[in-house]
């Protein structure tokens, strides 16, 4: 890592963030448990499975259409502990305060902690408050950490992948960043797109009834879909193909990359998940996931193959063939 | 090096446009792009419409595009 | 929206393709010059589904890419100056310089921001009389007419904080020097479709009348860019060399006049320097004289030095269609997007880039 110091390119989910956690901190930090890098960490306790999970929320501005800071960090940990197959048994907050929060906007933001913690069936059981001068922690930062059990013959991870897997999404991208983005009012565009924050683990349960032994399973938060994917495929040295066709973007999620230049795979998402299915259990999975509210879109984007090892394959509108490579630093507005 | 994205002008206000690019809008300055009319759909660069877009123009392509397939075809009967 | 559905949604491309193949004996090599037609056709996927025949090269149509280090390295200075705010699109954001990047001198704590506009840097320097607001500008003449526009409006808002410093620059010029250089063989050009909104059809005629061979104003989308190459086809097929236009929904054969006409009362050319190529006659946009107070390159005390780019880097080549991104020993070893060496992998839409993120190799 030749960069002395960090960039906001560091915190935006692609190459970069990789480069730092492997060059920066795993020298420092590795271990047997640590080394996999999934959403979760499972750790095995006396004959079952724990799911560990930590996250921190920095999103301006605190509020935007369809959640908040507080939602987001309850959602957030919820699903990374779901992406290990878990069911969450208690959440932790950690709240970074500013002198000078009003105590309402306070309100609003436990209030929707509240609501997410009940969609999700969890509690929070432990947490911690902090203030901070005014100017050191523009507003409020939550850190969250979730406990979770993985239920016995559930093995699900980044390099489980196998040769012939199904891929799929359940639903469209980038609804999460470009609503954030618009909430902003960034780069002097105005509309408005609800994020897609929702707890995912309810979903995740109907969908390992149906298929208890499904491969992979990733939330494509920051750095998008093609950083997901393409972590999975080296993960689990297999190939991944994926039909442009498939892929579902609002409009007004196509409009605002058209405007910025911005590529839909590389936008985060907070409502929707990646599963790599074992290919005879994809009917059922798919059944089962559009019968869950937040499954409805559920779509077969592509496949695992044995061939490009590490590679991700797009197969585009016209029949041709690219390459998907991950996130390399952050996205910026062009006008190339 | 040119990012141009057609969008439907919602309003004009003096020479600046509120333009609709699929549900999500900007202003869009019509310094070099004069006598347009609210509904028209113009080209916008940085900010900017850089061009009218003619319904008319639209359907020239399709037409070009009728004659390929014409040819084609006519091509294909050639080759039996 | 619905009247403007994506042209790929309803043209049925493999007709064009067919069309392709049947006209397609002998070798092609068709050159298109913008930066946006790289990244276009390699995120289509086009080149995997044309014939082996038919090449596409990329020439130089980057501007990020064409722009000097030294440029580079005057923005970061002025950048660093006392009360400077340094404006410019995202595009220029990552591009090292000799020693530092615009977004490293931002992370650094420097006034630096992204502007989507020019009207932007207008907007700045009226909410912040204080700051010297320095717009540094890049781009083709596609930009070039909404630049100018943009200097207008500012003179007749009276701002007097706003500043320019111009790396804008011309393609006719820059494709007559290749042509003329002979060190190309190229069959046609894939002609770039929103620059022709502003300069129309006449400025490319040269290509036909003086060296024989053909062009097509082209679009952006897979449809758009098979259609213009089934027209370059078709006129080989019928052996004529002219210039014509494919991307007829938006492009004029008389360009946009207002457009034309506020550039040539704002800037004039100048012989410009292009990295990796040399210095092109009357190819690059400056200030007139008559608005030297609003000069970058002219009012702040900021030398300037131009530094080459090392032997090994093939960029020169390639930015001429001479080499491809393969050829270069440093392509994708030495030489990637987060570590680049040279010019054609600084921009995500230089051709070892592209290169680079889109297409399959081994």
């Amino acid at each position: 890592m030749k960069e002395r110091k960090i960039l906001l390119a560091h915190g935006a989910g692609g190459k970069l963030s990789h480069d730092l956690i492997n060059e920066l901190f795993l020298p420092f930090l590795d271990n047997k448990i640590l080394t996999f890098l999934d959403d979760s960490a499972v750790i095995p306790t006396q004959g079952s499975h724990l799911a560990f999970t930590t996250d921190s929320y920095v999103v301006k501005p605190l509020f935007f259409p369809g959640g908040d800071i507080g939602r987001l960090s309850i959602c957030g940990t919820v699903n990374d502990l779901a992406m290990v197959g878990s069911k969450p048994l208690g959440i932790s907050t950690s709240f970074i305060v500013e002198e000078g929060f009003s105590t309402e906007e306070l309100e609003r933001v436990l209030s929707s902690i509240k609501k997410a913690a009940s969609e999700a069936g969890v509690n929070v059981v432990a947490g911690d408050t902090k203030v901070v001068e005014h100017g050191a922690a523009e507003g409020l930062f939550i850190t969250t950490s979730g406990v979770g059990v993985v239920p016995d013959g559930v093995n699900i991870g980044g390099s489980h992948a196998m040769p012939g897997d199904t891929i799929i999404i359940n639903g469209s991208i980038g609804d999460h960043e470009i609503g954030v983005l618009l909430a902003r009012g960034e780069f002097s565009l105005k509309g408005e797109i609800q994020s897609d924050c929702a707890p995912l683990n309810g979903l995740v349960q109907k969908m390992i009834d149906a298929c208890r032994e499904i491969h992979v399973l990733r939330d494509p938060t920051r750095g998008g879909l093609a950083t997901v994917l393409w972590e999975i495929a080296n993960s689990s040295k297999v190939g991944v193909i994926v039909e442009e066709e498939k892929i579902l973007v609002r409009d007004e999620v196509q409009g605002a990359c058209d405007l910025l230049g911005f590529d839909p795979f590389y936008l985060a998402n907070e409502g929707k998940l990646v599963a790599f299915i074992p290919q005879e259990k994809t009917e059922s999975v798919l059944k089962a996931m559009k019968a869950d509210p937040l499954g409805e879109e559920s779509v077969i984007i592509g496949k695992v193959t044995d061939e490009n090892p590490g590679k991700v394959l797009l197969r585009t509108k016209i029949g041709g063939h690219r390459l998907l490579e991950p996130l390399s630093g952050e996205q910026f507005p062009r006008i190339c | 090096m040119c990012l141009g994205v057609p969008g439907k002008i919602v309003s004009i206000k003096e020479d600046i446009a509120e333009v609709d690019f699929g549900g999500v809008r900007r202003e869009v300055s019509l310094l070099i792009c004069p006598g347009v009319m609210e509904g028209d759909y113009v080209l916008v660069h940085v900010g900017f419409a850089i061009q009218r877009l003619e319904k008319e123009d639209a359907l020239e392509t399709l037409r070009l595009f009728e004659e390929i397939e014409r040819s084609y075809g006519e091509s294909t009967e050639e080759d039996r | 929206m619905n009247q403007l559905k994506k042209i790929d949604e309803t043209k049925d491309v493999s007709v064009i393709l067919k069309n392709i193949a049947r006209l397609a004996d002998g070798h092609f090599r068709f050159m298109e010059v913008c930066g946006t037609h790289t990244v276009s056709i390699s995120r289509s996927g086009i080149r995997s589904v044309l014939p082996k025949e038919i090449e596409l090269i990329s020439g130089p149509g980057c501007p990020v890419c064409v722009t000097p280090v030294g440029e580079i390295d005057r923005a970061v200075s002025l950048a660093r100056l006392h009360n400077v705010t340094l404006v410019t699109f995202g595009d220029l954001m990552r591009v090292p310089g000799t020693f530092s990047s615009l977004n490293q001198e931002r992370a650094m704590g420097r006034d630096v921001r992204i502007i989507t506009s020019p009207l932007d840097s207008l907007q700045i320097a009226m909410e912040e009389p204080q700051k010297k607001v320095i717009f540094f500008a890049v781009g083709f003449e596609t930009t070039a007419g909404a630049i100018a526009a943009a200097v207008k409006e500012a003179k007749r808002r009276g701002i007097k904080n706003l500043y320019i410093l111009s790396s804008q620059r011309l393609i006719p010029p820059a494709i007559r020097a290749l042509l003329s250089s002979n060190n190309v063989t190229i069959d046609g050009f894939i002609l770039p479709g929103h620059v022709s909104v502003i300069i129309g059809k006449t400025p490319y005629t040269f290509i036909a009348h003086e060296f024989s061979l053909m062009g097509v104003i082209t679009g952006f989308e897979a449809g758009d860019i098979l259609e213009g190459i089934y027209m370059l086809m078709r006129q080989k097929a019928e052996g004529r060399s002219e210039i014509e236009n494919q991307y007829t929904r938006v492009v004029k054969d008389e360009g946009n006049r207002m457009a034309l006409e506020v550039m040539e009362e704002i800037f004039e050319p100048f012989n410009a320097h292009w990295r990796g190529i040399g210095v092109i006659p009357e190819s690059g946009l400056m200030l007139r004289k008559e608005l030297r107070e609003m000069d970058a390159a002219f009012l702040f005390d900021i030398p300037y030095e131009e530094k080459p780019d090392p032997p090994d880097c093939l960029c020169g080549e390639i930015l001429q269609g001479i080499k491809k991104p393969p050829d270069c020993p440093l392509f994708n070893k030495r030489c990637t997007p987060e570590d680049p060496v040279g010019p054609c992998m600084v921009s995500s839409e230089g051709s070892c880039a592209a290169f680079q993120k889109y297409e399959v190799f081994e």
